[in-house]
């Protein structure tokens, strides 16, 4: 069988669609390749999905945790302890569980325990917790100036945070952010790992790469290839977030542009 | 332990749950939480010695070193961390045995790997198949605290790299100036003061590590996810009838406040020891602290 004829067949089997059952015995180098590659299908989709919705909770908890106001403060503090405190593989188990019982009573959370909606929920929450705490810390060190600034100018409320407060609080936040978005795609492994079942076989990358591991007992062919994927994954991300960066710095002098160097500083 | 627990009166009753408190399959979830904080203790200062190598390596003149170092701790940046401990634990035990055949077994001339077996000769076998079981799960247990510490120490080493170089560098300018060597330079200024660079990083450190724990599951280990599994479920392997419902959602509750609990406690303690740390320091953590004590 051609490589060619492998992709076709498996390309797009982390789906269902293609060839149902999957390779037993006999694993040529491309169906590692093409069945741990057509899986990070999953990851991409968890880690986009979750970081997409989770912005913008973020951004909230983050005004929330600094507001005076006590009603609005605490509960953002709450839920930031919650799901930075305990782990995201706990918090899977838990959240798999809960939906089951709750499918018990009422049928129509149905969807709620299969991973893409589920698993979908709890990743959404978790990297709104720690986005909004890096956003917090960004939304404290504002310099005074800039909202003095836009103090003299007349703005308040809702214009004053939309054209000052928060696109300043992106520009701190985003190196930190980039290394959150790394880590959150990182953590979708988990998934599979954790309660949620992979449905006719339709996982994600390391669901096959373990797969492969287990059928072979050779683990030193498909872990390789799947730190190939997360490697290339991750220069994408920093690729990605680069620009944005460049984007939300572009007013600044280039000698004060804070330059985007990746560094692993372990938000997680 | 209890007498009333023998009698079926008690099943409708509150007092029942201590019940829980006295059987044997209990006892082992119980006892899997111990598992779990022997694996904390006994894995980070571990983790920090293998860190600690992996950051010297990284700063040695010797080329070689010096990229092993820094690969090392370049590995963990693009590969998530559950797919090292799944190949570890694998590779671990092949290399232990494939070690042990080769100097137990020198007359086998069969090739080890054949087709999708791995093939080593009886005698090296890791563990025998003859040992008990607690050699078993002891083994098992060994191979998880040399993945985490694998995996954790490339963490560490970043950390502790990171530290070594924020000491500032007149300090080994001086250093250097009394003619010390560069091996006193660096076991008598440069370590003794990245500490307190390498502290914020490595508190963060112990928290991921904290919670990364369940993840013992994974390698194997009848760990508290496993038995939470287990005993909350209706219905196990070894027992057919249990007198409740599907539990585990609440079994996994307990767990997420047991580890909120862990994560609470280790934030009061960290902070303690950074106060203590920055006692006396020229960083801005010290300076708060003499402003506090003068004011």
């Amino acid at each position: 069988m051609s490589c060619l004829q492998t992709i076709q067949d498996y390309g797009l089997r982390s789906l269902g669609i293609g060839e149902r059952l999957l390779p037993k015995n006999d694993f040529t180098l491309c169906e590692q390749f093409t069945l741990i590659g057509s899986g990070m299908i999953w990851n991409v989709y968890f880690g986009i999905m979750a970081l997409a919705t989770g912005f913008f909770l973020a951004t909230a908890l983050a005004v929330g945790k600094a507001s005076t106001n006590k009603w609005l403060r605490k509960p953002s503090e709450w839920f930031i302890f919650l799901f930075r405190g305990s782990p995201l593989f706990i918090q899977f188990f838990f959240a798999y569980f809960f939906f089951l019982s709750l499918k018990k009573s009422y049928p129509m959370f149905d969807a709620f325990t299969s991973a893409w909606l589920g698993a979908l929920i709890v990743l959404f929450l978790n990297t709104a917790a720690y986005s909004g705490e890096i956003f917090y810390g960004a939304l404290r060190s504002i310099p005074k100036g800039d909202i003095e600034a836009a103090d003299a100018y007349g703005m308040t409320g809702w214009a004053r945070f939309r054209r000052i407060v928060w696109p300043t609080m992106l520009r701190l936040a985003w190196p930190a952010y980039t290394n959150e978005a790394i880590f959150l795609f990182h953590a979708t492994t988990l998934v599979f790992f954790s309660a949620f079942p992979a449905w006719q076989q339709r996982g994600d990358a390391l669901y096959y790469a373990s797969y492969f591991a287990d059928k072979t007992f050779n683990p030193f062919v498909p872990y390789p290839i799947l730190a190939f994927y997360f490697i290339l994954l991750t220069l994408v991300i920093v690729w990605g977030f680069g620009m944005i960066n460049k984007r939300l710095n572009r007013h600044l002098p280039a000698a004060r542009q804070t330059k985007m160097r990746f560094k692993l500083n372990l938000a997680r | 332990m209890f007498s009333y627990c023998a009698d079926p009166d008690t099943l409708g009753t509150f007092r029942w749950f201590s019940c829980y408190l006295t059987n044997g399959v209990h006892w082992s979830f119980y006892l899997s939480f111990l598992k779990v904080l022997g694996l904390l203790a006994v894995t980070a200062p571990v983790a920090l010695a293998f860190g600690f190598m992996g950051a010297m390596a990284a700063r040695s003149h010797f080329p070689p070193l010096s990229w092993l170092g820094k690969g090392y701790i370049a590995i963990v940046r693009g590969v998530p961390d559950i797919a090292f401990f799944l190949f570890f634990v694998i590779a671990l035990d092949q290399a232990f045995e494939w070690t042990r055949h080769k100097i137990l077994c020198p007359e086998w001339t069969d090739p080890i790997r054949q087709g999708n077996d791995f093939i080593v000769c009886q005698a090296a076998k890791l563990p025998l198949g003859t040992a008990p079981e607690w050699v078993h799960e002891t083994y098992g247990f060994f191979l998880a605290i040399i993945t985490f510490s694998i995996v954790f120490g490339a963490f560490a080493a970043n950390v502790l790299f990171g530290g070594m170089r924020a000491v500032p560098h007149a300090q080994l300018e001086t250093a250097e100036a009394y003619g010390m060597t560069r091996r006193q330079t660096f076991w008598r200024i440069l370590v003794p003061q990245m500490w307190v660079y390498a502290l914020p990083g490595l508190s963060n450190l112990w928290m991921v590590l904290i919670k990364a724990t369940p993840l013992l599951f994974l390698l194997g280990i009848e760990d508290i996810v496993y038995w939470a599994r287990e005993l909350g479920g209706t219905k196990t392997s070894r027992f057919t009838q249990y007198p409740h419902g599907d539990w585990r959602m609440w079994y996994f509750l307990f767990l997420l406040i047991f580890y909120l609990g862990m994560t609470r406690v280790s934030e009061i303690g960290l902070e303690k020891l950074m106060r203590k740390l920055s006692h006396g320091q020229a960083t801005s953590g010290g300076e708060l602290l003499r402003k506090e004590t003068t004011a």
